[in-house]
């Protein structure tokens, strides 16, 4: 009886030493947007480094005013990027994952091996060349050429996620198709793809936040006129005479929709890293 | 022979956009890339004259390209053991069901789904070792004045302004945002060891510290593993939380291969730009290719 009370004052201590632990690190993780968020509703005078864990002396919304501003209209540019690239290149994957792991075809791995080390590569060893590719491709700059490289080289990715996630679908509902008499097309649509929900939620979240937050190709293949929302803010923030209520404003805004994306489906994304569907 | 292919024809058919255009868009430019490096293309004027491994040699033998490789290295090292610390720990503190356990989760996970650009926005200030004079005796920033006013002021420094280690301040964020990602995989890991195994290990009399060593850490060295190579190469490719942070591209101080990479293409040097390009390619080659063989190698056993 003794030792059992012991344990579960032990027990009771350990559980609040965990919580406290997780909640320390929840202030720390968060801090960082708190001085975001208080920045963002700051007047200029107020909005200064020294002063950057105070909250404002007076709210004021002027610099999301100038933030939105500057930043409208590359958010609808990024928009028009971001869903058909991530769309289309998830929907190549899901054909790519089905064929790696339901069609095998001889040398199907080595295939495979190639095309995933494509999602490794730093794209700074190709870009020289990747710059003339697309101008002589004749390609427009900003959106029309940063949705080609997003789905190329999304295919990877995409590819991986939904070949491991298919590894889970049973052999055996391919092979009654087949008996059936379905071709390759044919089973894809009536046993695969009504099964791939889950497959295409990862990837898309994945697709969809890359091609959000992408800063390198966007700064090649673009310029601020015609550049998505990560090209606008780096000229919102970058300048010499920096508003700081603006540039953190306008960093609230650019983060909005994957944070939503994240808020909302994150279960998911876990969720599918747990099902083995992400191994890296 | 003709049965066989025609069960496997439509599989390449169906995968043929993506082999070329992987082809052309990966392997094909890596050529195209590796050619240029070769010649003496430094202007924007078109010139192709090869001049072998010259800007190569000349490359390693420069002092800042000298110094951005240690930079690579330091921040490297930096934010991998930062993200596998945090991510190992968060999710070891949340692999037994917890209440709330969602919502330290979703704050873990959501600064990752904030772009390098914007995060920089922050991070700017806060890694400012600006020191202002100000009313009241106000003169530290940022992050520094947050460390003073807890007590920790010792702990103060001028973060990225410091040519040997300022490149470790940069790693500061990176942690900040990956380690939910690296807490995701570990907590994917711990979901995936059966109870069984568990519940088999503490029948038998197991203390928590040998069911950890013996039966949940080895279970976990695969994703260990995916985390090393994932941060391991984004660290490598690491360049837009590094515009973002320090205004000048070109500062010595935290110049990475991709940094110097942005600069010599800017500057139209195009041969030197291509050749920093290889020279990563490399490195990332060396990682992860012997690790692509031994998955694809584990996956036939």
């Amino acid at each position: 009886m003794k030792s059992d009370s012991k344990r579960t004052t032990k027990r009771r201590i350990n559980r609040t030493l965990k919580y406290a632990i997780l909640i320390f690190f929840v202030i720390i993780v968060l801090l960082p947007a708190y001085v975001l968020f208080i920045t963002s509703f700051k007047g200029t005078a107020d909005a200064d480094p020294s002063r950057a864990w105070y909250l404002p002396q007076v709210w004021e919304t002027g610099g999301w005013v100038k933030a939105w501003e500057t930043l409208a209209p590359s958010l609808g540019r990024t928009v028009l990027l971001v869903v058909p690239s991530a769309l289309v290149s998830a929907f190549l994957g899901s054909i790519n994952g089905y064929v790696l792991s339901k069609w095998r075809f001889p040398g199907a791995n080595i295939v495979f091996t190639l095309i995933l080390f494509g999602m490794f590569i730093p794209y700074q060893a190709v870009m020289i060349p990747l710059t003339q590719l697309v101008s002589n491709l004749g390609i427009p700059q900003g959106i029309p050429s940063l949705m080609l490289l997003h789905i190329v080289y999304g295919l990877p990715i995409c590819t991986l996620i939904f070949r491991n996630y298919y590894a889970s679908v049973p052999d055996e509902l391919i092979e009654a198709a087949r008996m059936d008499g379905a071709g390759i097309l044919r089973t894809y649509g009536s046993v695969i793809f009504p099964v791939s929900a889950p497959g295409f939620v990862v990837v898309l979240i994945w697709q969809f936040t890359s091609a959000w937050n992408d800063y390198l190709f966007a700064a090649f293949f673009s310029s601020g006129r015609n550049g998505p929302v990560t090209i606008a803010l780096s000229f919102l923030a970058g300048g010499q005479l920096t508003d700081y209520a603006a540039s953190m404003a306008g960093a609230l805004i650019a983060s909005v929709p994957t944070l939503i994306v994240y808020i909302l489906l994150g279960k998911y994304f876990v969720g599918g890293l747990m099902s083995g569907s992400v191994k890296g | 022979m003709l049965k066989r292919a025609k069960t496997w024809g439509p599989g390449v058919l169906l995968l043929a956009p993506t082999i070329i255009l992987v082809g052309v868009f990966v392997y094909w430019l890596i050529i195209e890339n590796f050619r240029v490096s070769l010649t003496n293309q430094h202007t924007a004027k078109p010139s192709n004259k090869y001049v072998g491994f010259e800007n190569y040699t000349n490359l390693l033998a420069d002092p800042n390209f000298q110094h951005s490789l240690w930079n690579l290295l330091i921040l490297t090292i930096v934010f991998l053991g930062g993200t596998l610390i945090f991510g190992f720990l968060w999710a070891w503190l949340l692999e037994q069901p917890a209440k709330g356990e969602g919502f330290f989760r979703s704050v873990y996970l959501f600064p990752m789904s904030i772009s390098f650009i914007a995060s920089g926005v922050v991070w700017r200030w806060l890694l400012s070792s600006l020191q202002t004079t100000q009313p009241g005796g106000e003169r530290t920033t940022g992050l520094n004045r947050l460390l003073d006013s807890v007590g920790l002021g010792f702990m103060q420094n001028d973060w990225w302004s410091n040519p040997t280690w300022g490149i470790a301040a940069i790693a500061v964020p990176a942690i900040w945002q990956l380690s939910g990602y690296v807490m995701a995989l570990f907590l994917a890991g711990f979901r995936g060891i059966p109870d069984e195994l568990r519940e088999a290990a503490r029948i038998d009399g197991c203390t928590e510290w040998k069911l950890y060593r013996h039966v949940i850490f080895p279970q976990l060295s695969p994703v260990m593993l995916s985390a090393i190579i994932i941060i391991g190469h984004m660290s490598l490719k690491l360049f837009d939380l590094i515009r973002a942070i320090v205004p000048d591209a070109n500062t010595y101080d935290v110049q990475v291969p991709a940094t110097m990479m942005w600069v010599k293409y800017i500057g139209s040097d195009y041969a030197d730009a291509a050749a920093i390009g290889m020279i990563l390619l490399v490195l990332v080659a060396i990682v992860v290719i012997p690790y692509l063989m031994y998955t694809s190698r584990a996956e036939k056993r």
